[in-house]
């Protein structure tokens, strides 16, 4: 299956190409062409998986794109563990999701166009995902931010849908920018963008501050894609979008490729120790901050979108203290139980008809029993109990902080898995257990949607089995970075953490639920700090800010130069030659004879200088003949 | 010989004047004619027979008689005021002058390479073999271009009707 | 005896005037027959040319021959045209045909 792995990517631009062209105007045909391209594209990543289960192998083809004097891209298919562990997940989720979706966006006057969207986005995704090269993995990064525009944007007719996909473009941009830097100083240095001979050259490379500059230049781009402080703002605002899409792209995967795009390019990461604890405090004060805005956000897709930065946090922490396996294994079980619980709320949502404010729901229990208890489910992952998905992976993070040292990360991590258990289950009490708090009619949601979220319900328990120490041969034996990871069973570790996840979920269950002292007083007596999580530190407001005094400042600052100097000098230029033109044109007599004067005298005074001058010492003396 | 050439150099100077400084348009009509007659004449010193023939046949005959019709057809109000100067007659002898100097200059410092070779008995004959056979590509230009002259200048000068 | 450059200067002279009388005159076929004047000095030229340094050959009448073709041809062009804007413009006046301008 491995040499048919280029069609992985392609079979969902094929559909894209397709839907767009072609079957835009029949609905259900569009839908079924999208989600049968992109099973075919799960069907080739599992054989593609399989193989690689047997034979542990990196493989690498492409074919030429640019090949012109000193510079050589190949578009091609990079398969080694991560890649195809990406390939896997993203098909498998992706898949699920526009089965879902069948039901979700059943009614939405946009559906084909919604499924052509999901298409570009796994074309782009899994393009990203199998790059070869910086330009290829670039131009795909740039795709995927168009697809998450197009999506967060899908209904462009709300006016804070648009805004949203204006702010997450232009914040990713950001980053990008850094990224595009980073690449092409690289490329300076090395003439390559060829992974696999970067990693080779950069080996010897001896100019470590250099390499750290543009490895940080690098960060940038994952900074902005996977939403780490303080380019994180786009994401809770990316919640405008459908609520498949949230879950396919602002949760699973897409968010996941800057964690990917790091761990791509890891080599270089390894090469230059301070980038990596960059990485390593970026990711940990993510995975705090998200955690603490967490805690007091009331939109249910809000709440879990906090929650997504901050295990995009813990996955850049593990990442920057050296724990490429874990790192890995955390994005495999965030994207199953983080697309079960945005797929949970897309439930709620569709069944409450488009409210998103937990506190006007409650007694979902009794209403929506699959829902609730998928959801549970889900939570339980997020917050990392023994067994769920989450603990296996959680805790293989807390021991590799410990093993390397990091003990300041490492109680930083502790801390925010407090907290993300405490508002996990402070969404989960608030939203549905207790009576209704509002007049609402909750209905269960059609089979399409159960049953994914049964089928992910299933992995978010199961999968992280695959990375615990009872497997041998797990996941690190096939996903690592120089040498296989064996787990090891860190008794300590998975005490605190299961203390830390429970003292969580119990406090959750005090306040929210039996209200030994209620919210509101809470509320009040803790009114600042609760105001500044309340409104997510005010960073919002101090871009706002900034990008109003300081950036306005600037730019009345260069209108005032574009329109006195610039237009002052291209307007003067018409100016003057219409000025000179108006008084030249006198001399347009309209009379012949006129003219035919000015001709002969020309022509005498021609002759008067040729009679004077020999033309050929001239020319010769300017140096011409 | 000399006498006749002074006196038709004469002639055809003083005419040459007269045309450009007339101002009724039939005399200078016609004093352009007595020009053309005396550079016939120098054609005939020059043994150029058969030319000054053409010369007479040609611009005597037919270009003047288009001429005066020309002014017939088209001259409205008194005759004696018919060919007025310009306002750039000053300008115009300036030019003038100022051409006859480099005209002069140029011929003055040129050495030609006079032969004293006896002139062709007869031009005639001559002519039409050069004009048949080296320049006969030039004379067939020359016919086609008469042609178009002569259709142009009937589709220029026909009355305009309504509808065309 | 007379030389070649007494034709020559004739020449010279004869399309001076008539250049005196393309540039100074007002009726547009006063300047038609200024333009014959220069034409008729520059087959002076030709001629003399032929006769007075290649004697035996006749080149130079050939192409006065041509001269006096192409002029005539551009008289009854020049008259038709100066006709057609007679009808035009009801005149013939160089001066005031200054409707080429700014």
């Amino acid at each position: 299956m491995i040499e048919y792995a280029w069609l992985i990517p392609l079979l969902p631009l094929v559909s894209f190409a397709l839907i767009v062209f072609v079957t835009g105007r029949n609905r259900l045909l569009s839908a079924g062409i999208s989600i049968a391209a992109i099973a075919a594209s799960f069907v080739i990543a599992a054989g593609v998986g399989l193989e690689f289960l047997h034979n542990p192998e990196t493989v690498e083809y492409g074919l030429p794109w640019v090949d012109v004097l000193g510079l050589r891209v190949e578009m091609g298919v990079l398969l080694d563990g991560i890649s195809v562990l990406m390939l896997l997940i993203v098909t498998f989720i992706a898949t699920l999701i526009q089965i879902y979706s069948l039901g979700y966006m059943h009614e939405d006057p946009g559906f084909s166009r919604y499924y052509s969207y999901m298409s570009l986005f796994a074309f782009s995704m899994l393009g990203l995902v199998v790059a070869t090269n910086f330009l290829q993995l670039y131009i795909f990064f740039e795709l995927v931010g168009l697809a998450s525009y197009l999506l967060i944007g899908f209904w462009y007719e709300k006016h804070s849908a648009a805004e949203a996909a204006k702010k997450a473009f232009v914040t990713t941009r950001a980053g990008d920018f850094g990224l595009l830097l980073g690449i092409l100083i690289l490329f300076s240095l090395f003439g390559t963008f060829d992974f696999t001979e970067l990693a080779d050259r950069i080996a010897g490379f001896d100019n470590i501050p250099l390499l750290t500059l543009l490895t940080v230049l690098i960060f940038l781009g994952p900074v902005g894609k996977s939403a780490q402080v303080p380019l994180h703002v786009w994401l809770p605002d990316a919640m405008e979008g459908p609520t498949p899409v949230s879950a396919l792209i602002h949760a699973a995967t897409m968010v996941a490729a800057g964690v990917y795009l790091v761990a791509r390019t890891y080599f270089l990461f390894a090469n230059a120790p301070v980038a990596l604890t960059v990485v390593a405090w970026v990711g940990g004060i993510t995975a705090l901050f998200a955690a603490t805005i967490a805690t007091a956000q009331d939109d249910i897709k809000r709440v879990l979108a906090y929650s997504t930065i901050s295990q995009l946090g813990y996955m850049m922490l593990a990442l920057g203290v050296g724990g490429f396996t874990a790192s890995m294994f955390h994005l495999t079980t965030h994207a199953f139980f983080k697309a079960l619980l945005f797929l949970g709320a897309g439930s709620v949502i569709i069944g409450l008809h488009h409210k998103q404010n937990i506190w006007e729901m409650g007694g979902l229990y009794k209403k929506m029993p699959i829902t609730t208890v998928t959801f549970l489910v889900g939570s339980l992952a997020l917050a990392g109990l023994f067994p769920f998905a989450g603990f296996w992976s959680k805790d293989s993070i807390f021991a590799v902080a410990l093993e390397h040292g990091q003990v300041a990360l490492y109680w930083l991590a502790v801390a925010a898995a407090f907290l993300t258990a405490f508002y996990t289950f402070r969404l989960f009490f608030v939203a549905f257990m207790g009576r209704p708090r509002s007049d609402h009619h909750a209905v269960e949601s059609p089979p399409s949607m159960t049953g994914v979220l049964v089928i992910l319900a299933l992995f978010a328990i199961g999968v992280g089995f695959i990375g615990s120490p009872f497997i041998k041969e797990g996941f690190g034996h096939f996903i690592y970075f120089g040498k296989p990871h064996v787990e090891h069973l860190h008794m300590n570790i998975a005490l605190t953490s299961t203390a830390v996840t429970l003292a969580g979920i119990t406090l959750a269950w005090l306040v929210y639920s039996v209200r030994v002292t209620s919210f509101e007083t809470l509320s009040v007596a803790l009114k600042p700090a609760y105001l500044l999580l309340k409104n997510k530190y005010y960073i919002d407001e101090i871009y706002r800010w900034v990008g109003e005094r300081v950036v306005e400042g600037f730019g009345f600052v260069l209108q005032w130069f574009d329109r006195t100097i610039i237009d002052g000098v291209v307007n003067g230029t018409g100016t003057l030659t219409e000025a000179i033109g108006r008084r030249l044109r006198v001399v347009h007599t309209g009379d012949l004879q006129t003219y035919a004067l000015v001709i002969l005298s020309g022509v005498a005074l021609l002759f008067a200088i040729l009679a004077l001058v020999d033309p050929v010492k001239v020319l010769k003396l300017g140096g011409i003949l | 010989m000399e006498i006749v050439f002074w006196i038709t150099a004469f002639v055809v100077i003083a005419s040459a004047v007269g045309v450009v400084t007339m101002t009724n348009l039939i005399h200078s009509a016609l004093l352009l004619a007595l020009t053309m007659f005396g550079v016939a004449v120098l054609f005939v010193i020059l043994a150029a027979d058969f030319l000054a023939a053409v010369q007479v046949l040609v611009y005597v005959g037919a270009v003047m008689a288009l001429v005066v019709f020309g002014v017939m057809i088209l001259q409205r109000g008194p005759m004696n005021l018919s060919n007025m100067p310009s306002k750039h007659v000053l300008g115009g002898l300036f030019a003038a002058i100022a051409t006859m100097g480099f005209l002069f200059w140029g011929l003055g410092s040129t050495e030609w390479p006079v032969s004293e070779a006896a002139p062709a008995a007869t031009t005639v004959e001559p002519i039409a073999e050069l004009l048949f056979t080296k320049y006969v590509v030039a004379f067939e230009v020359a016919g086609v271009l008469l042609t178009v002259a002569a259709i142009g200048a009937i589709i220029l000068a026909k009355e305009v009707r309504a509808g065309d | 005896m007379i030389s070649l450059t007494h034709y020559l200067v004739l020449a010279a002279v004869l399309f001076s005037i008539g250049l005196f009388g393309v540039i100074t005159k007002r009726n547009a076929i006063a300047i038609l027959m200024g333009i014959e004047l220069m034409l008729n000095a520059v087959n002076i030229n030709l001629v003399a040319f032929s006769r007075f340094i290649e004697p035996s050959d006749v080149v130079g009448q050939v192409f006065a021959v041509f001269i006096i073709v192409v002029a005539a041809a551009e008289v009854a062009v020049g008259l038709a045209i100066i006709i057609a804007l007679a009808r035009a413009r009801q005149t013939i006046d160089a001066e005031e045909l200054h409707l080429l301008k700014w």
